[in-house]
C-alpha cells in the first residue's frame, strides 16, 4: 500500500546522498591528490609500485575480514596466523621436517605454499569450530586462537627470526623470493596475487549462492537458518577463509623479507578491520563489498606511505588513521539516516 | 452505576497509524476508576496499541487523552507513570540476572542522597509487596530462579510500587497456574476497592465475564461492542468479536481434497520443566485440504511447526510425506522433501530485512540457478519477477530491501519464497499477524487458490474468525496436545471450549 515508486529524490538531496554512498571513493581521490601535490615523488612509477605492495598486504586480510563481517562475526586471529605462516614458511624452508631417524622430509617451494596455506586454513577451521559448534562468541575465539598462534609462531624459532630465506638449489626452493619480491610483466607478483583474489572474492560474493548465504548471515541468522541456509557451514567457511587469506600474507612477507620473524603481522587485525570498515562494510553484518574494502585499504594505504612521505611524525600518523576510520563510520550512519528518511518522504508523499 | 465507578481517563477519536496499516480508528473509549475494564478483541485487533497510548508507550496520531478532567499528552513511558499509570505487558520486561527487589524498583530505586541505594530498605518494601500480593517469594532471590507465573506476579509488584492509580494488565493469566490465578483475582479485587482503575485484556472469555466491570470489544481498531458487564454472555462477545459478516473471507473453491500428502505422528517437545510443549501431537493433511490448528497463546502450536521444520533438535516422532518417511534433519533437506514454512514472526523469521526483495523471494531456492558454483542473476531476476506477478506483491523495483514494503506485500514475499522451493506442504504459522484488511484478504484468497492447485496447507491462528472461515478441518491444541477436531463450519462456542486449557483433560487421541 504504501510502496510508492521510490524514485531518485531530486535536488541536492540527491547529490549528497550520491556523495555520500560513494564517500570512500570521494577519501581516496582526496587523499590521493592531496599527496599527489603535496609531496614530491608521490607519483613516481617507483613510489606508486611501493605504495600498492604495501595496500596489497592489508588488502588480502581486509577482503578475508570482510566476509567474515557480513557473517555478522570477527576475526582477530589473522595477524598472528601471518606471523605462525611466515614462521612456517621460514622453518621448512631452512630445516624442512626431521622426522628423528636420520631421515628430513624436504619440500619444494609449491609444496611449502600449500603447506602454508593449509595451515592458515586450518586455524579458520578451527575459529569456526569455536564459534558455531562450541557456541563461543567470536571475539573470544579469535582471541584465543590469536594467542595460540602467536605462541607458536614464537615456539618455532624459540622467538628468533629464520634468517637467509633464499632457498636451496637442491631442495628445488630457490623460486621462494619469487612470490614477495619477482614481477611479472614489471608488476609485482603479490599485486597479482591480489588481482585474482580480489576478482575471485568479488565474484563469490555478488555470483554464487555461497556469497548470497554469507549475506543472508549475517543479515538474520535466524531467518537464513529457516530458509534453509546451512548457517554453521557459511560460517566455518568465512574464518577459513579468511585464515587463507593471512596465510598469503605470511607467505608473501617471508618471500619478500627473506626472513621470518615471530612478531610478523601484529596489530595487523587491526588494519584490516579499518579497511573493511573504511570501505563500507557494516560492523552489524549483511552489508559490505570487496570493491568498499579494496578502496579503503588503499586510504588507509596511501595516508600511512604519504604521511611517512611528507615527514608526519608516527605518533601523529596513528591519531589521523584514528580519526580518518571514526569519521567514515559516522557519515556511514548519516547516510543511513539520510536514506532512511528520503525513503519515508517518499512514501508519505 | 457512572456515579459509582468515575470516569478515569478517557480517549476521544484516538487514531493510531503504522506503516501499511491503521491500528485505531477514530476510538472512544472511558476507563472507569474502582473498576475493572476489560478489553477483547482478536489479535490485531488493536487492544494493544490502545493500551501502548494509554500507558505513554505510543503516541496518538490524533484524537485526545483525558486524564481526570485534563487533557494529557504522554511524551514517553516514565511520564505516563508519573501521572499514575501502570502497565504489566504481556511479554515480562524484567532482569533475570537482577534480585526480584532490585526487579520492582528498577528505573526508580530507592536511594540515600540520590547515589546510594537503600537494599534494605527496597527489600522491605518487596516484601510488603510481595505479603500483599500473597506470595512466599524471598525479595533478594534472583529473578531467574522463578517459574513464569511468580515473574508475573513480580511485574505486578512494580507496577504496584509505582502507585498505580490506573493498571493495565495485558494478558496476565496467559502463564498463570490456576491458584495463581486466583490470587491474581483477589488482587485485583483489592486493588478495585482502593478505587483503582483497572484494565483487563484476556483471550479467556469466561474469565473476563467473572472478572470485569465493564467490558469493550474491539475489532480492526474499531470498538464494535461497550457496556456494562451485566447480561454479557459469551455469544455477545463472540458476536462482537467476529462481527455478522466476514466479508473478507473468500468462498471455498469447488475443488476436490486427495490423498494424505502429510502425516506426523506423537511429535513430543520437552520443556525445561519437565513436561511437554508438545505433548504426543499427531495429524494430517491431505492435498488440496486446508487444516486450521486453532489454540490460545502458549499453546505450543508454533513449537509444534517448528519440530515439522526441524528446529528442535531434542523432539521426536515421525513424519510422513506422500507415506514415505521422512529422514532429513535439517531444513535445507525437509525443504527438498516439499515442507515449507511461513514463521509467525515475519522481522525475525521470515525476511532478511536489508536484503533486497529479489534476494528474499529466491532465498530458498538459488541452487535453481545455479550452474556448478554460477548464480545467473538473470534466471534468478525473471523467477523473482514471475513470483511477484503470481502473488501480485506491489513494488515498486525489486531491488529496494525489503523492509521498504507495508507488512502485507512482506508476508507475500515470505510466501513467495516458500512456494518457490516447489513444496507439497505449507506450512503457516499467523499468516495474518500484522498485516491489515485488505492484505489479509488477499492472503487468504491465495491460500485458497494454493489448495485448489492441490497444495497442502497447515495453518497456525489464534484468531477465531479466521480458522472458522478458511479451515476445511480444524484442530485445536492446548497445553501442546490436540484437544479437538471439527470440521468446517463447527460452532464458534465449541472451539473456543476446547482451545481453553483446563478443560483439555478429554484429550483426543
Amino acid at each position: 500500500m504504501n510502496t510508492k515508486a521510490l524514485s531518485a529524490p531530486s535536488g541536492s538531496a540527491s547529490f549528497i546522498l550520491l556523495l555520500l554512498r560513494l564517500r570512500t571513493l570521494v577519501a581516496l581521490f582526496l587523499v590521493f591528490a592531496f599527496f599527489a601535490l603535496a609531496a614530491p615523488n608521490f607519483l613516481s612509477a617507483e613510489n606508486v609500485l611501493i605504495v600498492s605492495k604495501h595496500v596489497a598486504l592489508n588488502a588480502f586480510l581486509a577482503i578475508g575480514m570482510t566476509f567474515v563481517i557480513i557473517a555478522g562475526g570477527i576475526d582477530l586471529s589473522v595477524g598472528s596466523i601471518v606471523g605462525l605462516c611466515a614462521m612456517v614458511s621460514g622453518y621448512l624452508l631452512l630445516n624442512g621436517i626431521d622426522l628423528g631417524i636420520g631421515y628430513t622430509v624436504v619440500f619444494n617451494t609449491y609444496e611449502i605454499c600449500l603447506i602454508v596455506l593449509l595451515v592458515g586454513a586450518f586455524i579458520g577451521v578451527i575459529n569456526g569450530l569455536l564459534i558455531t559448534k562450541l557456541n563461543v562468541a567470536p571475539f573470544i575465539a579469535t582471541l584465543g586462537t590469536l594467542y595460540v598462534a602467536r605462541g607458536a609462531a614464537l615456539l618455532s624459532s624459540n622467538g628468533g627470526t629464520f634468517p637467509n630465506l633464499t632457498g636451496r638449489e637442491d631442495w628445488n626452493t630457490t623460486s621462494f623470493p619469487v612470490i614477495g619480491a619477482g614481477n611479472f610483466l614489471s608488476i609485482p607478483i603479490s599485486i597479482w596475487i591480489l588481482v585474482v583474489v580480489a576478482g575471485l572474492a568479488a565474484y563469490l560474493a555478488s555470483r554464487t549462492p555461497l556469497g548470497r548465504h554469507i549475506y543472508a548471515v549475517g543479515g538474520n541468522e535466524r531467518g537464513a537458518a529457516l530458509s534453509g541456509v546451512n548457517v554453521d557451514q557459511i560460517k566455518i567457511f568465512v574464518y577459513v577463509f579468511s585464515g587463507f587469506c593471512a596465510a598469503l600474507v605470511g607467505l608473501i612477507i617471508a618471500s619478500q623479507l627473506q626472513a621470518a620473524h615471530p612478531a610478523t603481522g601484529e596489530t595487523f587485525e587491526l588494519n584490516a578491520i579499518a579497511a573493511a570498515v573504511l570501505g563500507g562494510t557494516s560492523m552489524s553484518g549483511g552489508r559490505g563489498k570487496v570493491g568498499g574494502t579494496l578502496i579503503g585499504a588503499f586510504v588507509i594505504g596511501i595516508l600511512a606511505d604519504g604521511m611517512i612521505m611528507m615527514g608526519v611524525s608516527s605518533f601523529w600518523q596513528t591519531v589521523i588513521k584514528g580519526l580518518v576510520i571514526i569519521g567514515a563510520v559516522v557519515i556511514d550512519q548519516v547516510q543511513q539516516k539520510l536514506q532512511a528518511r528520503v525513503v519515508l518522504q517518499q512514501q508519505a508523499g | 452505576m457512572t456515579e459509582a465507578h468515575p470516569i478515569g481517563l478517557s480517549i476521544r477519536g484516538g487514531s493510531k497509524f503504522y506503516p501499511g496499516t491503521q491500528a485505531l480508528k477514530s476510538v472512544d473509549f472511558d476507563l472507569r476508576l474502582g473498576a475493572v475494564n476489560v478489553l477483547v478483541g482478536e489479535n490485531g485487533a488493536g487492544k494493544s496499541t490502545l493500551m501502548k497510548v494509554i500507558a505513554g508507550v505510543e503516541k496518538l496520531n490524533a484524537g485526545t487523552i483525558t486524564l481526570e478532567g485534563q487533557q494529557v499528552v504522554f511524551a514517553d513511558r516514565s511520564d505516563a507513570a508519573r501521572h499514575g499509570i501502570g502497565i504489566v505487558f504481556q511479554e515480562l520486561n524484567l532482569f533475570p540476572n537482577l534480585t526480584v527487589a532490585e526487579n520492582i524498583f528498577v528505573g526508580h530505586e530507592k536511594t540515600l542522597g540520590g547515589i546510594h541505594i537503600d537494599r534494605r530498605a527496597q527489600s522491605e518494601a518487596a516484601a510488603k509487596l510481595m505479603r500483599r500480593l500473597e506470595q512466599d517469594i524471598d525479595p533478594d532471590t534472583p529473578l531467574g530462579n522463578l517459574r513464569i507465573g511468580q515473574q508475573q506476579i513480580v511485574e505486578i509488584a512494580k507496577a504496584l510500587a509505582e502507585d498505580a492509580r490506573i493498571l493495565i494488565l495485558d494478558e496476565p493469566t496467559s502463564a498463570l497456574s490456576s491458584t495463581e490465578v486466583e490470587i491474581l483475582f483477589k488482587v485485583i479485587h483489592d486493588l478495585k476497592t482502593q478505587g483503582v482503575g483497572i484494565v483487563y485484556i484476556s483471550h479467556r472469555l469466561e474469565e473476563l465475564i467473572r472478572i470485569g466491570d465493564y467490558i469493550t470489544v474491539l475489532r480492526d481498531g474499531v470498538i464494535t461492542g461497550e457496556r456494562s458487564m451485566k447480561g454479557v454472555d459469551i455469544p455477545w462477545i463472540v458476536e462482537n468479536m467476529i462481527g455478522s459478516a466476514s466479508k473478507e473471507f473468500p468462498k471455498s473453491e469447488d475443488h476436490p481434497i486427495g490423498d494424505e500428502v502429510f502425516r506426523v505422528e506423537d511429535i513430543c517437545l520437552p520443556n525445561v520443566a519437565g513436561g511437554w510443549t508438545v505433548d504426543h501431537m499427531s495429524l494430517s493433511v491431505r492435498s488440496g485440504e486446508i487444516v486450521g490448528l486453532y489454540g490460545l497463546m502458549g499453546a505450543g502450536r508454533s513449537e509444534m511447526l517448528e519440530c515439522i521444520m526441524a528446529q528442535h533438535p531434542q523432539s521426536s516422532g515421525k513424519m510422513f510425506i506422500s507415506g514415505k518417511p521422512l529422514k532429513e534433519r535439517t531444513v535445507a533437506g525437509r525443504i527438498r522433501k516439499g515442507l515449507a514454512l511461513i514463521p509467525e514472526d515475519r522481522k525475525r523469521d521470515g525476511l532478511v530485512q536489508i536484503m533486497a526483495i529479489r534476494e528474499n523471494l529466491t532465498l530458498s531456492s538459488l541452487k535453481d540457478f545455479t550452474t556448478v558454483v554460477h548464480l545467473s542473476l538473470a534466471k534468478e531476476a525473471a523467477r523473482a519477477a514471475e513470483f511477484v506477478k503470481r502473488l501480485t506483491i506491489k513494488i515498486a523495483s525489486m531491488e529496494h530491501p525489503v523492509s521498504s514494503l507495508s507488512g502485507g506485500n512482506q508476508q507475500k514475499v515470505v510466501i513467495g519464497k516458500a512456494l518457490m522451493t516447489q513444496p507439497k506442504i505449507l506450512l503457516m504459522d499467523e499468516p495474518s499477524r500484522g498485516i491489515d484488511i485488505g492484505a489479509k484478504a488477499e492472503i487468504f484468497r491465495t491460500m485458497r487458490k494454493l489448495a485448489a492447485q492441490g497444495l497442502g496447507i497447515l495453518f497456525v491462528t489464534s484468531d477465531l474468525e479466521e480458522v472458522l472461515a478458511l479451515s476445511d478441518r480444524i484442530l485445536v491444541m492446548a497445553n501442546g496436545r490436540l484437544t479437538g477436531e471439527f470440521p468446517s463450519g463447527a460452532p464458534a462456542a465449541d472451539v473456543i471450549a476446547a482451545a481453553t486449557p483446563n478443560q483439555s483433560r478429554t484429550t483426543i487421541q
